[in-house]
């Protein structure tokens, strides 16, 4: 079962041919014998998830409906869920039990999937390697001993280790896409906007975005259609209708406008990584697309303006785990200043207090305006490269990461390093725009992303020529070894 | 050397929503601790902020009032600091780009003439909560219900020049924001607090350093506390010493101020546009709607008492200070139809019962109706002024209406010309001396000599017989 694709197992539970406690069941086990190795569960929810899988059952007994229904899944621990530990990836939340559900969760659970647990994450959803979680490591199921990616790199492993049917991510810089890409899935990160923030522990709020993580666009759709949608309760959260994403999944490419930017293969590529985005390429021409050669000339600035806008926001967004109210409190405060001092000190990470003090430099008086109003400035012109370039061309593709997943440790001391592995994922953030990692061919067995951005609100059209791809190719189909 | 005072004021003007600023909950005050913070005002992990339109509403009509620029566009931001009651480590406020622009009110100096001071902006923000230091042994308590409560913050330029300008301009202010509806102005429940710059300098020179007094929580602690800086000030200059800018404290009952935090030690607030909110931006129209529906403002109002009722510049002021009054004194008019008569007895015994009681206008046993019903009575001459005054004591008691009053204790005047007149018969019957007395007295002497019969005919009657008649016959009669 744990093969099949979400529409297939829903097709299977509504056919009667296994429950959905029985797939719960057969997840948990799976679970139980792998996660020890892959560490990329932060919580399971045995009890609870097998509660939900009964309902799902009586559900569909009494005819309800549904792709999701009494379908397997793992929240991303970003994720506030109701009565359960919700501890983004941090030791400042290690004891914090979420009192509501963000609005993605209660969307999920209302069309029905079962919750099997939380999935590890980089502390606060800062990192590119999930070695920055209070819980410790991930490992990439395709090579033990490498990473996943990060920050949702615990969602990205759980999905390719088939562990759960799919997962959900938030992706800042890239933190759905470049996971995506090192375990060999199907991660989208919306347009900004499209999925309420609500409940979604905030890093860099005008960044943030949730999104799917699943074994093939389908599924990819098939999730977004129940995350997407306006919540009255996020102010940035877009009034706009949400389009049927699996209806458009067939639609076919002939004359589809490609643009491949020079930017994005030039120095700094892995030549195989090169060779694998061209392989897709040119699948997409035999599909009936066309190659167009675009620029966007500030690609460059894309990951100085980044460090400067996250960390800024985050710096605010993060003041609030104080140990006043809730989560970490050193023991013993001598005074409120000890009490901040020491409750931030040790429950925060190091990655998270350098984004901390990098974000409390750039809007401290003085410079202010040499950083944080600069960057903005900036952030302009790279939304401005896009808009150019989406009126000659349809889709944007390239390479989601310059390299495959690295081995733990191997940029650990070296932080300037580590954020160049979201150079090609950051500057669709900073513009708001859609974008996607799908599998294309392995460099040395391990998996490699193509990148897929799309205009503001084009979610259905990435997920149909991703599907196109996944239907004439079987990249996305490949398990790691020991995972099948 | 002559010095010379400036002064502006901060006032921050708790709105009258009923729900937050940024969240559904409750602004209810006095309800159990923590009873009114949701999830939001908690700061917990993962909530956002949403906009309370009423509260811009509120906003955009404060500044129509005081015919001020209302920005198009306007922008939250947020003020970084830490401190238990705070529970997100930031207030959301407005900074660069506030709702209220450049706006002018105009005050009345205490030798009646008009002086205008200007309102350099208004801008919206939430409240934080409350710290609670007593009670604790050696900890502090946090209460979160005011956590996000909407307040609207006014600057002032600083165009005042004496604490007793400061204090007619928080008035005024005060006035204004009562009378749009859209805050309650109790001071002593904080929905409405004023902070004082103040600094010297010598007569026309350049502005001194100025120090912001804080905690002020009444009109008459205002105008203390700023008289007691300036006073420090000047001798701390005269003394050879410097100003220094920081923040002190009030302290009434040692009446001094005391030094709270300097600059250095001030917070770099580190502000920025919220990324959880979007700029608001007005259209026209809400605009025009806050104008159609704009209330009658109290200058206004003051001018039409003097015009329609023929009250005294003085009269009309009184009672136009708050709205309230100014409500029940017309309402009480409208029912009696004598407004000299409702504005003697509004100033007068109402607000004396009041006073004697420590009650505000709103709790009064007296209703507005009520008043106007007794005073009906005097005009139509079922009771004199004097037996209405037994007759108000006991509705402030709460043993009835006028009406229910006079007759339960017989307090009817009498107006039977023939009744009255054995009243004055057996007066001067048994009177002789006093009679004779006042025959043979010359007429300058006579009326005080009336007034002995007069009292005496009043006792006689208990005060019920008509006092213009009883004059009448026995001007008559001796």
């Amino acid at each position: 079962m744990h093969n099949n694709t979400i529409l297939e197992l829903a097709h299977g539970l509504r056919g009667g041919e296994f429950t959905s406690v029985e797939l719960t069941r057969a997840y948990l086990d799976r679970i139980a014998s792998h996660n020890p190795a892959l560490n990329c569960l932060i919580s399971v929810c045995e009890e609870g998830a097998l509660q939900e899988a009964e309902l799902a059952d009586r559900r569909i007994r009494a005819g309800d409906d549904g792709p999701l229904l009494g379908i397997p899944i793992v929240h991303k621990d970003i994720f506030c869920t109701d009565g359960v530990k919700t501890s983004c990836g941090s030791r400042m939340l290690d004891n914090f039990t979420a009192p509501y559900d963000a609005h993605v969760v209660s969307q999920l659970k209302q069309a029905g999937a079962v919750m099997l647990g939380k999935a590890n994450m980089d502390e606060f959803a800062m990192g590119s390697s999930n070695e920055n979680s209070f819980y410790g490591p991930v490992h990439n199921p395709w090579k033990a001993g490498s990473v996943p990616g990060g920050s949702s790199g615990g969602s990205a492993a759980a999905v390719a280790a088939r562990l759960c049917a799919a997962a959900t991510g938030t992706d800042t810089g890239g933190s759905i896409r470049q996971p995506a890409a090192f375990c060999g899935i199907t991660g989208l990160k919306p347009t900004y906007g499209r999925v309420s923030r609500y409940g979604m522990i905030a890093f860099a709020s005008s960044l943030d975005q949730g999104g799917p993580m699943a074994r093939s666009a389908e599924d990819a759709a098939a999730l977004l259609q129940a995350m997407a949608g306006f919540d009255s309760r996020d102010s940035t959260s877009a009034e706009q209708p949400v389009p049927d994403y699996l209806s458009a999944l067939n639609d076919d490419l002939k004359g589809l406008r490609i643009g491949v930017p020079k930017e994005y293969l030039g120095e700094g590529l892995d030549a195989a990584i090169a060779e694998s985005i061209q392989l897709a390429l040119d699948e997409y021409v035999r599909l009936g697309a066309e190659l167009v050669e675009i620029s966007l000339p500030n690609t460059h600035l894309g990951i100085p303006t980044y460090y400067v806008v996250a960390p800024a926001e985050c710096s605010s967004n993060l003041s609030r785990f104080d140990g006043v109210r809730y989560g970490y409190r050193c023991s013993d405060p001598k005074d409120l200043e000890d009490l901040y001092k020491r409750s931030r000190g040790e429950g925060f990470g190091a990655e998270v207090k350098r984004r901390i003090m990098i974000g409390t430099y750039a809007l401290s008086a003085g410079y202010y305006d040499a950083y944080y109003l600069k960057a903005q400035k900036i952030r302009h012109l790279i939304s401005d490269d896009f808009r150019a370039a989406f009126e000659q061309v349809d889709v944007i593709m390239g390479p989601t990461a310059p390299s495959t997943a690295f081995a733990i440790g191997e940029k650990a001391d070296d932080p300037v390093n580590m954020y160049l592995s979201d150079i090609y994922t950051i500057a669709v953030n900073l513009a708001g725009l859609p974008g996607m990692s799908i599998p294309v061919r392995p460099v040395n067995d391990m998996p490699v992303g193509l990148q897929l951005i799309g205009n503001y609100f084009q979610e259905a059209r990435l997920l149909n020529v991703a599907h196109q791809l996944q239907q004439v190719t079987n990249w996305h189909g490949a398990a790691p070894a020991g995972f099948e | 050397m002559q010095w010379e005072t400036v002064i502006g004021l901060e006032i921050h003007a708790q709105l009258a929503t009923r729900s937050k600023i940024f969240s559904g909950a409750s602004t209810a005050f006095g309800a159990a601790p923590n009873s009114q913070a949701c999830n939001i005002d908690l700061g917990m992990p993962g909530v956002l902020p949403v906009l309370n339109q009423e509260a811009v509403r509120m906003a955009v009509t404060f500044g129509v009032a005081i015919n001020a620029e209302i920005a198009p566009r306007s922008v939250f931001a947020r003020k970084n600091y830490f401190y238990p009651d705070l529970p997100k480590g930031y207030q959301i406020s407005q900074f660069e780009l506030p709702i209220v622009g450049k706006g002018v009110v105009e005050i009345e100096l205490d030798d009646g003439t008009l002086k205008p001071v200007g309102v350099t902006r208004a801008h919206l923000e939430e409240d934080a909560g409350k710290s609670l230091h007593e009670d604790f042994h050696g900890m502090t308590g946090v209460d979160l219900n005011r956590a996000g409560t909407p307040l609207l913050e006014i600057v002032s330029e600083p165009d005042m020049r004496s604490a007793r300008e400061a204090v007619a301009y928080a008035k005024k202010i005060h006035q204004i924001v009562q009378y749009l509806g859209i805050c309650d102005g109790n001071m002593q429940e904080g929905s409405f607090r004023c902070d004082a710059n103040v600094s010297v300098r010598p007569q026309g020179g350049p502005l001194g350093t100025r120090a912001e007094l804080k905690n002020l929580n009444s009109f008459r602690f205002l105008e203390r506390a700023i008289n007691i800086e300036v006073e420090r000030q000047i001798d701390l200059i005269e003394a050879g010493g410097t100003v220094v800018q920081e923040t002190r404290l009030y302290d009434a009952d040692r009446d001094e101020t005391r030094s709270m935090r300097s600059k250095e030690e001030a917070n770099d607030y580190r502000y920025f546009p919220d990324p959880d909110l979007l700029p608001v931006e007005l259209d026209g129209g809400l605009i025009e709607s806050v104008r159609a529906a704009m209330p009658e403002l109290p200058d206004a109002r003051r001018h039409r008492f003097e015009r329609d009722y023929a009250l005294s510049p003085y009269d009309a002021s009184v009672l136009t200070a708050s709205k309230g009054l100014a409500d029940y004194f017309e309402q009480a008019t409208k029912v009696a139809g004598d407004a000299k008569l409702a504005a003697n007895w509004v100033m007068g015994e109402l607000s004396g019962a009041l006073n004697k009681a420590g009650m505000s206008l709103d709790a009064s046993p007296v209703s507005a109706q009520a008043l106007g019903g007794m005073l009906l009575r005097i005009v139509d001459n079922t009771i004199s002024g004097k037996i209405a005054k037994q007759v108000f004591e006991a509705m402030w008691a709460g043993e009835g209406s006028a009406d229910q009053i006079i007759d339960a204790r017989g307090l009817k005047q009498i107006t039977d010309s023939g009744a009255i007149e054995a009243v004055v018969d057996e007066v001067l019957e048994a009177n002789p001396e006093q009679v004779s007395n006042y025959r043979k007295a010359d007429e300058k002497k006579r009326p005080k000599m009336l007034g002995f019969f007069v009292g005496q005919v009043m006792k006689q009657s208990k005060g019920k017989a008509n006092p213009q008649q009883v004059n009448e016959l026995l001007l008559k009669k001796l």
